[in-house]
């Protein structure tokens, strides 16, 4: 199953979620809006749930169910990650009024 | 409990049609043929039920309002539908010139997708599943969750106050009654032990002498069916949850700019999602497709399916005819103080049910503890309310 | 290394560019849904059904609504004077090309280890239940707890502080 260069289907999606990650991780460093680095952490979090859940499918011992359990417990996490993350955004535009990350400096230098 | 083989087929018809019709084709192609066939009838079905609802609800509001429906289309009115059909057809689409024209177009697509999915795992009859999933009822709360999503974008991508408000309106009543809706049905997964809906209807297709062992007739199973009902009205936007798309407040919520075809298919999607969530409550409270009495199991299995449907959804326009509309902040005190607690107290009670073994025992202690705390919140809950003259509260 | 997974990557991948791309930030939330929903058919393609069936529910039934909601509350729909990529944006994207190419490059240095292609694992939901029950009751436990220190701690952050406005 040879194409363009990848043999395994695994190396596959592990390029699709190393990709995944650099993307999110380019959104979280060069956004200005606070939300749009929390939504880079999610897409961070989502491309590791892919290599994890690739791994358990074509790992050695799939019905150990590892993989997935801990894609799950990831994914739970992440959402409680998310929802206080927003909370504080939310917080933050209440005291400042604005969630631009270059603006919220007072506590610099 | 063996029946002629003319009740048997009579039962099967559906099946026997199918695989008649998916001879004809090559051996290869069957299978994929059998999921084109299904999906063509479940496509024609439902929209033809949605088109005889509508012509029922208006006939029956009118009814419990002391006036006719609709009466000059066809003899009774039944050919109502088809003239509505036609109007929302030769509409003019409009748009409005601020819209954001991509979302304002996908918003009641993805709603209309979603729900159609819904009815992928629904066992409409012995047999009849389209997909018999592992994880079936988890596949249709995930397409229920995805219908939030596209009431949101029709409501933002409108560019009006109305629309914005009534959207997140519903969705935050959509995401509370959901909550409610989920820990409903997982006492109908533990007791029965799967995910699968073809599974649970199994389990309930027993009967004690003449009596069927649906769940609605456990204590547990008829608090978890009414909080499902309550939870399941106000996941449809229905009344007496209808605020969001309430007429004397909010023109009409998140599809106020939309005209046409596209309002169609929010108001197609709005009772498909009734359908299908009347299919999910008939499956896991009402014992699915099999027969309320043991000596009725002649009559075929899809017949009692689509009645208890039709009941539900009579029951869902009998609401709607009779009950007042609740404020927003009344709903989502309900969802949150009352209904969550409850539901989670079933829970538990479900699990006593299960762990006390069989006996009159269980009846009594369960009967008695729900009873208890639906007194005791109901007292709680009262004791917070202030009778005396009104008090506004602005807008900040 | 079919179609369906080509076409599947294609869709995540082009709602994560999107996500982090466009000027509006209602579209990049709505991107980011497309970029899960496109992973939660990954996940199905994997045989993961549990996973991918969890992720619709999680992912787009709750954050992307959660982040859809921030955006309402802080005003996000209005566009930022100065554009919406920082001053130094150079150095992030570097950064990030820096750490997508270490990735690749030991994806593909090491694919020789891994067997070709496995069975199908037959897992049923029955499993899952059993194994969080049994060998992972105790993640099951904390991650309750982790989610219930979460959501009193979003209400309290977030809350209107109520003795300040009489």
């Amino acid at each position: 199953m040879t194409s363009m260069g990848m043999t395994t289907p695994l190396a596959g999606y592990l390029l699709v979620a190393a990709l995944l990650f650099a993307i999110g991780l380019a959104g979280a460093l060069v956004r200005r809006n606070a939300i749009l680095v929390l939504i880079g952490i999610e897409l961070m979090l989502n491309a590791a749930n892919l290599n994890l859940i690739a791994f358990w499918r074509f790992g050695p011992h799939p019905e150990a169910l590892t993989g997935m359990m801990f894609a799950l417990f990831s994914i739970a996490v992440a959402a409680a990650e998310a929802a206080v993350g927003l909370g504080l955004v939310i917080a933050i535009h209440r005291q400042t009024n604005t969630t631009e990350l270059d603006k919220i400096d007072r506590m610099k230098g | 409990m063996a029946t002629s083989p003319f009740f048997t087929d009579l039962d099967q018809i559906f099946i026997i049609l199918r695989d008649w019709l998916v001879g004809f084709l090559p051996a290869s192609w069957r299978p994929a043929a059998c999921v084109v066939l299904e999906v063509i009838i479940i496509i024609c079905v439902f929209p033809g039920l949605f088109a005889l609802t509508t012509v029922f609800e208006r006939k029956g509001l009118g009814r419990m309002q002391n006036r006719l429906g609709p009466n000059r289309v066809g003899p009774y009115g039944l050919f109502q539908p088809i003239a509505d059909g036609i109007k929302a057809l030769i509409k003019e689409d409009i748009v409005p010139f601020s819209a954001n024209a991509v979302v304002h177009f996908l918003a009641p697509l993805s709603l209309v997708v979603a729900v159609f999915m819904e009815f992928a795992v629904l066992p409409m009859g012995r047999n009849m599943v389209l997909v018999d999933l592992d994880a079936g009822l988890l596949f249709f709360f995930s397409m229920s969750v995805s219908t939030e999503l596209s009431v949101f974008m029709a409501g933002w991508s409108s560019r009006n106050k109305y629309s914005l408000l009534g959207a997140m309106r519903a969705v935050a009543q959509m995401i509370s009654y959901e909550v409610v809706l989920l820990l409903s049905s997982v006492s109908v997964v533990m007791i029965a032990g799967s995910l699968s809906l073809s599974t649970i209807v199994a389990a309930q297709s027993s009967y004690s002498g003449i009596f069927p062992h649906w769940y609605i007739f456990t204590p547990w199973g008829l608090a978890g069916f009414v909080m499902y009902a309550i939870a399941a009205t106000a996941e449809t936007n229905r009344s007496p949850f209808d605020l969001p798309e309430g007429e004397s407040e909010l023109v009409a919520g998140y599809h106020t700019e939309y005209s046409g075809f596209k309002f169609a298919l929010f108001f197609l999607g709005e009772y498909l999602a009734m359908f299908s969530i009347s299919g999910l409550g008939t499956t896991l409270f009402l014992g699915g497709w099999s027969a309320p009495l043991s000596f009725l199991t002649f009559i075929p299995s899809w017949i009692w399916f689509f009645s208890k449907v039709m009941l539900s959804i009579f029951v869902f326009i009998w609401m709607r005819g009779t009950l007042p509309r609740l404020r927003q902040d009344q709903l989502m005190n309900f969802a949150w103080k009352f209904c969550l607690p409850y539901t989670l107290l079933n829970l538990i009670v479900t699990a006593f049910w299960h762990f006390m073994g069989e006996g009159w025992m269980r009846w009594v202690v369960c009967t008695a503890i729900l009873a208890a705390i639906y007194v005791f919140m109901g007292r709680v809950e009262m004791r917070s309310e202030h009778f005396g003259p009104r008090r506004y509260r602005y807008a900040e | 290394m079919n179609v369906v997974f080509y076409l599947l990557a294609a869709i995540t991948l082009a709602g994560g560019l999107a996500a982090v791309l466009l000027k509006h930030l209602v579209h990049c939330a709505l991107a980011t849904t497309v970029a899960f929903a496109g992973l939660a058919l990954l996940f199905l393609q994997l045989d993961a059904q549990f996973a991918g069936f969890a992720q619709i529910l999680v992912y787009i039934g709750a954050v992307a609504i959660l982040i859809v909601f921030t955006i309402l509350l802080t005003r996000g729909s209005e566009l930022p004077k100065g554009g919406v990529f920082s001053r130094t944006w150079f150095v992030g994207l570097v950064i990030a090309a820096g750490v997508f190419a270490v990735l690749a490059w030991a994806v593909l240095e090491s694919v020789r280890g891994i067997p070709q292609q496995t069975a199908v694992p037959a897992v049923t939901v029955h499993d899952i239940g059993n194994a969080l029950v049994g060998r992972y009751v105790l993640p099951l436990e904390i991650v309750g707890l982790l989610l219930t220190a979460a959501t009193i701690g979003a209400v309290i952050v977030a809350m209107h502080e109520k003795e300040r406005r009489q």
